[in-house]
């Protein structure tokens, strides 16, 4: 069976888990919005600066309930959704992770738990766009957002921390109310920038809006949970918690009103021309974040108020029509608009739920949707600076709304027949039904209730973006008023909208086809060209040819420091070679002609062997100056080294001459091996100019027995000293010769796959 | 190499450089020698009898493996830094113990930088020796 225990405990811990998370949160409300914020503060790496600090504040709350019940529902609509798929246990146990990550965004009081909150997001997401990881599109999908959402957050820390070091804090809550620090500082622009970057990516704002209607590649649930609910409101949660800090000025304005506008209606253009319902939504997703950002550039109190409000209303219908839009995936199998029709019949429940949410979304009375609205138009024409562009932005953006509100519901639902090829349409089990309809009698219940919600919940979030206390109350009807006048024009154009789909899909297909430039496209080409890039540079600097790395490593060895040479002059003083003994003198000598024989020698043997001899007279020449314990190292070295190039030279095919096919290739050889040998002479002779410091010899001379209780100063420096150098050391010795061991097992059972 | 000389004289060679460097391990703190050097002469013993004898038999009288033998020699000298922690001294401090000290004489001084140097011993007789071994046996 699919379900055994372990898929199921996913399920079970996720879903407890975020009820009791759920009822706990509710319960902090009276005291959160009577103004108390909880902190909780562990030390974690205290000189780093970095705490466990997490504070639940109004603003936290908000989104805390919103995550924690809407993490329930929809892990319970998960369990029917995947009722037979092998893999829900995995799906469950990443929303289940999910769950937290984001709980832990919204409630981190440092700046790096923050940061890494905000990543762990950005992975549980990667993983789950990447669900059906046998699908090429999902993978895509998935390394796309990860990609972007990943960028951004790098753009973030940088940010955060810039802000830190300003404010002197890595403390959020501190950092916020350090008033006009940040705004008066010089490096103002750039943190701001960082940090938009960061929450314009997570919140998918023009330019990098793109990535967030690819990743419907994902399940249902996950798209109705992260894509609409939560994870995409961690951008937008960003710049609400650091408006007081960052806010307020020019530059914050434009730039949020700007991308939020261009946003809002990009999206809306590109939401008419779907077919498919669910990108449809996911459109309107992106233009409903635009929104968002929009209204938070101003700090005018009712912009911030429409954006709060707007928040829970989107999370609401958005929710649940993504919910609505699995069952109808679920119960039909498909999801494109003409080939549905008529579902009020066959799907009840869902076609209740999936009016609610739309009607919802589409701002009519008396739902939480309508409140919005007129709160958005409200908030617009508040704006002092550019009341009439922000109007027109969120009049567009609310028309499209209604458009695709009535294409939900008049044609997918009501009007119609449906053609599929499933036998038999039934209604989706309980579970799938369940979490939609609780969200949409929400968006109902709160729309008629107002009031509630907006005391103990919009009152404090309000309280903690503006940073003022602030007294909030919401109804139904705002008297005969301009957002009213609007409200019944929104209603208007989206109706003709809807009339007219199909041939104003048609007109902006045609113009899609011929526009040069999408940001999907420009991902695209940056993604293959950096392959491009690292495959051509990989293919130079990894030819496989040993002589051209050797070439590489020694050439560069003696062009720098050749070069160091002649920058800084070194003086070019040769010691007094009489002082040297005629035994050392000798030993060279016989070096000199080893290294002769090494070069000329046509056998391998030979070779190798003179080879030894100039390493062994490197170990005589230590003996001669009396480091006993350098030179039997020296010679152990030398002998094993020999022993083991011997045991690999001797089963090589004979020198064939070829083995520098082009005709250059003695002469560099040459070159470079005399390079090498002159540059170290001369860095010998330059050391042996400047004068010896010998304190730390002294040192060690005297405290060597009396402090270490050993004579040989070289074994106490190694054992005792400095024995962590040691201990590293022996630690890269045992790595290197496991990694050599591996390396040439596996070659040779790749050569005998018998053996 | 199938030299009925070399065959009898690389096992005496192993044998008297193993010993040769038990003796450079142990005198390493006072006079020249030590873990690291006494480690290379042992693998160098035990380099020649393979040469002779093949990867095979060197494995024989290895007994273990020789990957783990190094990770062996890690521990220990990692231990020997250890030590000191669980007394509240800082990482690899030096602990003594004075056997059959007098007033004039500490008699016999064993302490942790000894079994450090042990660690260090038996990480570059594995290190080497499984190296050498790998890489004969995959000729």
């Amino acid at each position: 069976m699919s379900q055994s225990f372990p898929l199921r405990t996913g399920f079970l811990v996720g879903l407890f888990t975020a009820a009791a998370l759920s009822s706990w949160f509710v319960m902090q409300v009276p005291e959160i919005s009577a103004g108390q914020a909880k902190t909780l503060i562990v030390d974690w790496v205290p000189r780093l600066g970095v705490e466990l600090a997490f504070r639940l504040d109004g603003l936290s709350l908000l989104l805390c309930l919103l995550i924690s019940s809407i993490g329930a529902l929809v892990m319970l609509y998960t369990s029917g959704y995947f009722k037979t798929h092998r893999d829900q246990g995995r799906l469950q146990w990443l929303l289940f992770g999910f769950m937290l990550s984001m709980l832990g965004l919204v409630t981190a009081d440092n700046v790096l738990l923050l940061f890494i909150f905000w990543e762990l997001t950005t992975i549980t997401s990667f993983l789950l766009v990447g669900f059906d990881h046998e699908n090429r599109k999902a993978r895509r999908a998935a390394l796309q957002a990860l990609l972007i959402t990943g960028g951004g957050g790098l753009a973030l820390l940088v940010g955060l921390l810039l802000a830190a070091d300003i404010t002197g804090t890595y403390r959020v809550s501190e950092m916020v109310a350090s008033g006009d620090l940040l705004k008066n500082h010089d490096a103002y622009p750039l943190v701001l920038t960082l940090i938009l970057i960061g929450a314009f990516t997570k919140s998918a704002q023009f330019p990098f809006h793109f990535w967030l209607p690819n990743a419907m590649a994902a399940p249902s649930p996950v798209s109705a949970y992260l894509h609409s609910a939560t994870m995409v409101k961690a951008g937008i949660y960003l710049m609400a918690r650091f408006q007081p800090a960052l806010g307020s000025t020019d530059m914050w304005f434009y730039t949020l009103s700007i991308v939020g506008a261009l946003t809002a209606v990009w999206a809306s253009i590109m939401a008419l021309r779907q077919t498919d319902l669910k990108l449809m939504l996911a459109w309107t997703t992106v233009m409903a974040l635009g929104i968002l950002t929009l209204f938070l550039g101003s700090d005018v109190r009712i912009a911030a108020l429409a954006a709060m409000t707007f928040l829970i209303v989107h999370a609401f219908y958005k929710c649940a029509l993504f919910l609505v839009i699995g069952n109808v995936d679920y119960a039909t199998g498909t999801r494109e608009v003409d080939k549905l029709g008529g579902l009020a019949k066959l799907l009840p429940i869902t076609t209740v739920v999936g009016m609610a949410a739309g009607f919802s979304m589409a701002g009519f009375p008396p739902f939480l949707g309508f409140i919005g609205k007129e709160l958005k138009y409200e908030g617009a024409l508040a704006i002092a600076e550019e009341p009439y562009l922000i109007a027109a932005a969120a009049l567009a953006a609310n028309a499209m709304m209604v458009a695709v509100a009535l294409a939900i519901v008049i044609r997918v639902f009501l009007k119609g027949k449906t053609t599929s090829d499933r036998e038999a349409i039934k209604e989706v089990p309980w579970t799938m039904w369940l979490g939609p309809l609780l969200l949409a009698a929400a968006g109902l219940f709160t729309g008629i209730f107002p009031d509630m919600l907006a005391k103990s919940i919009i009152q404090p979030a309000l309280s903690d973006v503006l940073l003022i206390e602030t007294t909030v109350k919401l109804s139904l009807w705002h008297g005969i008023n301009v957002p009213l006048a609007m409200s019944i024009a929104t209603v208007a154009i989206g109706t003709l909208l809807f009339i007219k789909a199909t041939p104003v899909r048609n007109n902006i297909n045609e113009v899609m086809q011929r526009w040069p430039i999408t940001g999907d496209r420009v991902y695209q080409l940056a993604l293959s060209g950096t392959e491009r890039f690292a495959r051509g540079l990989t293919d130079r600097i990894q030819s496989g040819s040993l002589s051209q790395y050797l070439t590489i490593v020694f050439g560069v060895f003696v062009v720098s420091v050749a070069g160091v040479w002649i920058t800084h002059r070194v003086p070019l003083v040769l010691t007094d070679l009489t002082a040297v003994p005629p035994l050392a003198l000798l030993v060279c000598i016989l070096m000199i002609g080893a290294t002769a024989v090494v070069a000329v020698s046509r056998s391998r043997l030979l070779s190798i062997c003179a080879l030894g001899i100039v390493g062994s007279g490197v170990a005589l020449l230590f003996l001669i100056f009396g480091a006993i314990d350098v030179a039997i190292t020296q010679l152990m070295v030398e002998t094993l080294f020999v022993v083991l190039i011997a045991a690999v030279m001797l089963k090589l095919p004979e020198f064939s001459g070829k083995e520098h096919p082009g005709t250059g290739g003695s002469m560099r050889d040459a070159s470079i091996a005399i390079g090498c040998g002159v540059v170290m002479a001369l860095v010998t002779i330059a050391v042996g100019v400047s004068p010896l410091d010998l304190s730390i010899t002294e040192f060690y001379e005297a405290a060597s027995l009396p402090e270490a209780y050993g004579r040989n100063i070289v074994n106490v420096i190694l054992v005792d000293f400095r024995a962590l150098d040691t201990l590293g050391e022996v630690a890269v010795v045992a790595i290197a010769a496991l990694a050599v061991i591996a390396l040439v097992t596996v070659r040779t059972q790749r050569k005998t796959p018998e053996g | 190499m199938n030299s009925i000389i070399f065959r009898s004289v690389s096992r005496l060679l192993m044998g008297l450089m193993l010993l040769f460097s038990l003796f450079l391990l142990w005198r390493g703190h006072n006079e020249p020698g030590g873990g690291f050097i006494g480690g290379l002469v042992a693998a160098a013993g035990l380099v020649v009898y393979g040469l002779s004898d093949g990867p095979k038999s060197m494995r024989m009288i290895l007994r273990f493996e020789p990957g783990a033998i190094a990770l062996v020699g890690l521990l220990i000298a990692a231990a020997a830094g250890i030590l000191p922690l669980l007394l509240g001294l800082d990482f690899l401090t030096g602990l003594w113990l004075f056997i059959g000290a007098t007033a004039t004489d500490k008699g016999l001084a064993l302490g942790t930088p000894l079994l450090f140097d042990i660690g260090v011993y038996l990480t570059v007789v594995g290190g080497v020796v499984g190296m050498v071994i790998a890489i004969e046996e995959s000729l």
